[in-house]
């Protein structure tokens, strides 16, 4: 097995080993950097590691054990990176949570690892552990970052972290000889992190990661990107996520670029343009947001703005995405781009913070080619990987000159690939998880005895390019009552690159037909309705207006169309649709926290609405429960207009070639 | 009430007793080198600057410098500058109000207008906070999250807070002493719960009725 291969010579065997070479190497660079009171402010890489070695004699004091779980949960900070990083210093294994999780889910992850030690955020964070504390006993003590509003709380359990580091920094020179022991133990399969996976189906699963998956990711995709120290990144995609622990922390100790954590949630776009990024990741919908809000706004533009703007951006999305890829390109032609890149695309550019990206990422979800060619055209190098939690990431990222919307690029150094028969694409790499805790059985299923690991993704590999194409996740492909072939993810990719829609849900497995669930993007949908003079009081009356209604079918029909052209998925045309009454959301469970489609719950849930769509109703009656964000519970109720969609013919022809 | 304690008008009888003492008639800019700031009922705020700069004026009294200095931005006035820039982010934070830092006061909504002029009272670091009617015209959320943040500057600064209210609700939950006034006359005076079963504060505020 790949995991026992002996460690390579010459590099840091462990998170806390960089962090030493950093500040060893690089002591007077920034390595953080937070906006707080209104100013940037930073910390060398020398002042990282003391600040670490603070609160690892902190945790110390306050009695971590080898091999203790430490729950870290907050928004992204410097002080919650550092705190993982003096966990795993003094020999605990850092989980981080999800921050915008509900108590309940919380409780199970708490239990599920046995954290004796959790490292809060703020208030809010403290609340949700306290309030679930009876079912987590084991939870000793709790450190919060954010005083704000906790002072009149029992603090024998509560401590701050600035209290935790003063201690550490009291007792230094006691602590000084144990902790050293401990950080010397750490070797290359000593675990670095356990994530959990948000799961789209059952319970959350503990993914152990050791110091070689972390080490050798993080060295194999910097060297694909020639990522440099002196890169930027925004961190602020959640601290639970695998992504943001391979950017900010395995990254970012491998080749020690700076990580910048933004001031607040709200604040994210303008921290973004001061930051101006060299290195970026987002998934997909942070780019059709985005999009979507240009797009907007430059229809309230004056007319010549607009005009400007529609004549460059047109030359741009024929010009850009060559000159990216390093096609020869006519010499007016480059003129023309530097024109434009001169009056709307350079200061467009700046306005999105993107003037300085060298190296843009997008995965989790499949990217519309119209959005994909839109930044490529203002000459983005944005690229798409496809990475799984279980890999630490990296699976297969696209290289410079070789990007594609419909590809997710080629097998990332040291990965190798292999289709089974039934097209499930498998993964060998030195990045492979270590196992599931506590649960041989789902570890034993997912990774074979050879290392090879399945990713439940249905997909191929191109002849010629050699790039990967995922069709669906595996156990969604189906096939239709007649045997055509079913995959609903392909069909609802192509619905949701319309900005009106924001999420759909496609049935048909085992039926005779394809119905459709769809929700509209409010953004997008309210400003068309405000244009078009529609008013109206609630998501809930906008999703049914019939002006809506008559709109969505116009994409529907649209997407029927380019379905037909493909032989093999022709059957997977929408039959009939409705618009739902509320948006599908996490907190009720319909959506993982990364915002995938929950299938098994959404059609437990609406099976009332299911039934409707095959029962060839026009309308149908429903009753929803909601959760709200306090996690309270109430009802909605909506009658739902049920609409027909054309479909093109090709169905028949199929049919007979399938028999 | 509140334009007496400010110092906008002086009381035709009575007299007012600040720190044990009886004081002097004053004028407002003396009561608020006292250390009393407060917030208005229609919102008294410039427009056309930022909500920063906004807030800034609110440190007016704790700015020493000479106007030479001031002139050169040297010395004194640039430490000072410093200090209360960092004292006005401290409370832009506290407020939760980063996301708008820049924005020109003219363009945000009613709510976070109010919210702005409670950061510039307390920006001034006052012992005593007048707030008139701060929930007038909110909606529900709005109220609750004025509320919190009421009850937080009071558990965190340690601030008295003197406000007028005709949310019952609101004035019910959030005040250890509540005092109604009728027509100028103090009718009621004591605990949210003494106030709430005081016959005449019942007759003042729900009627009696005239037959």
């Amino acid at each position: 097995m790949l995991n026992q291969t002996d460690a390579p010579v010459g590099v840091p065997q462990s998170v806390p080993a960089l962090l030493a070479r950093n500040a060893a190497q690089f002591g007077s660079k920034a390595a953080y950097r937070e906006k707080e009171f209104g100013i940037w402010q930073s910390w060398t890489w020398a002042e990282v590691a003391e600040e670490i070695d603070a609160i690892a004699g902190g945790l110390l004091a306050l009695g971590v054990n080898r091999g203790d779980h430490v729950a870290v949960i907050g928004r992204n900070r410097p002080a919650l990176y550092w705190s993982m990083v003096a966990a795993q210093k003094v020999g605990a294994v850092p989980v981080p949570l999800y921050q915008d999780a509900v108590a309940e889910e919380m409780a199970y992850v708490l239990e599920h690892c046995f954290a004796r030690f959790v490292i809060c955020g703020d208030q809010e964070q403290v609340d949700k552990v306290l309030e679930v504390q009876e079912r987590v006993p084991q939870i000793e003590h709790i450190i919060y970052q954010d005083a704000r509003g906790l002072r009149k709380y029992d603090h024998t359990k509560l401590h701050s972290l600035a209290s935790v580091q003063a201690e550490g920094r009291a007792a230094r020179d006691r602590l000084a000889k144990e902790l050293a022991a401990r950080e010397a133990e750490l070797d290359f399969d000593a675990t670095c992190v356990m994530l959990y996976t948000s799961g789209t189906t059952g319970k959350p699963k503990g993914v152990v990661l050791s110091n070689r998956n972390i080490i050798m990711t993080a060295k194999a995709s910097a060297e694909f990107d020639t990522l440099r120290p002196d890169d930027e990144v925004l961190a602020y995609l959640p601290m639970a996520w695998v992504g943001d622990f391979i950017f900010s922390i395995g990254q970012a100790y491998w080749t020690g670029f700076c990580v910048n954590c933004p001031e607040s949630a709200e604040t994210l776009l303008t921290d973004l343009r001061e930051i101006g990024p060299t290195y970026y990741f987002a998934p997909p919908r942070v780019f059709e947001t985005l999009l979507t809000s240009v797009m907007i706004r430059m229809e309230d533009a004056g007319a010549i703005k607009r005009r400007l703007f529609d004549y460059f951006l047109r030359h741009a999305k024929v010009v850009g995405p060559k000159m990216l890829d390093g096609k020869p390109v006519g010499a007016l032609d480059r003129l023309i781009y530097q024109l434009g890149n001169l009056m709307i695309i350079g200061p467009l550019k700046n306005t999105l913070g993107m003037s300085r990206i060298r190296v843009g990422y997008t995965a989790g979800e499949a990217i519309g080619p119209e959005i994909f060619d839109f930044y490529r055209a203002l000459g983005i190098n944005l690229k798409q990987l496809y990475g799984q939690t279980e890999a630490s990431v990296f699976i297969t990222q696209q290289p410079d000159h070789e990007v594609r919307p419909d590809t997710v690029g080629v097998p990332s150094p040291g990965v190798e690939i292999r289709i089974a028969e039934n097209g499930e694409v498998y993964y060998r790499s030195p990045g492979v998880f270590v196992e599931y805790y506590k649960n041989p059985e789902s570890t034993a299923s997912t990774k074979d005895a050879e290392g090879w690991v399945a990713t439940g993704d249905a997909g191929f590999i191109e002849d010629g390019t050699g790039h990967l194409r995922i069709i669906d996740r595996a156990k969604d492909v189906g096939k239709m009552a007649d045997g055509r072939l079913f995959a609903p993810k392909y069909v609802e990719n192509k619905l949701k690159f319309f900005p009106n829609i924001l999420e759909a849900v496609v049935f048909g497995n085992g039926r005779d037909m394809c119905t459709a669930f769809i929700n509209i993007d409010l953004t997008a949908v309210g400003n068309w309705a405000e244009r078009n003079n529609i008013a109206y009081a609630s998501y809930q009356e906008l999703a049914g207006h019939p002006r809506v209604l008559d709109m969505i079918q116009s994409h529907v029909e649209e997407v029927n169309q380019s379905v037909a052209v493909d032989a093999m998925l022709s059957g997977c045309q929408v039959h009939r649709f409705l618009i739902l009454h509320k948006e599908l959301d996490a907190d009720d469970g319909e959506l993982t926290r990364t915002r995938k489609v929950r299938r098994r719950i959404i059609e437990e849930k609406f099976s009332d609405l299911i039934e409707a769509l095959y029962s060839g109703k026009p309308e149908q009656y429903t009753e929803t429960e909601v959760t709200y964000e306090d996690g309270r519970k109430g009802r909605i109720s909506a009658t739902l207009a049920i609409r027909d969609a054309a479909t093109v013919g090709l169905a028949g022809q199929t049919q007979v070639a399938a028999e | 009430m509140l334009n007496v304690i400010s110092g906008f008008y002086n009381p035709q009888e009575g007299e007012v007793i600040y720190r044990g003492q009886k004081r002097p008639p004053m004028k407002p800019f003396q009561v608020a080198r006292q250390g009393i700031a407060r917030t208005f009922q229609n919102i008294a705020l410039f427009d056309g600057m930022s909500v920063l700069d906004n807030v800034m004026t609110g440190r007016l009294n704790h700015m020493k410098a000479s106007l030479l200095d001031q002139a050169f931005w040297w010395g004194r006035a640039q430490r000072e500058e410093v200090a209360n820039r960092q004292k006005a982010e401290e409370i832009i934070d506290f407020l939760q109000i980063q996301n708008i830092r820049k924005t020109p006061v003219g363009r945000l909504p009613y709510g976070l207008k109010k919210r702005v002029e409670l950061a510039r009272a307390l920006v001034a670091e006052p012992s005593i906070l007048l707030l008139d009617e701060p929930m007038a015209g909110m909606n529900v959320e709005e109220k609750e999250d004025m509320s919190r943040f009421i009850l937080d500057v009071n558990d965190e600064f340690g601030t008295t807070i003197v406000l007028i209210e005709h949310d019952m609700g609101v004035v019910m939950d959030l005040s250890d002493r509540v005092v109604v006034m009728d027509y100028g006359r103090k009718i009621g005076d004591g605990t949210p719960d003494e106030v709430r079963t005081n016959q005449e504060v019942i007759d003042a505020y729900l009627g009696v009725a005239h037959d």
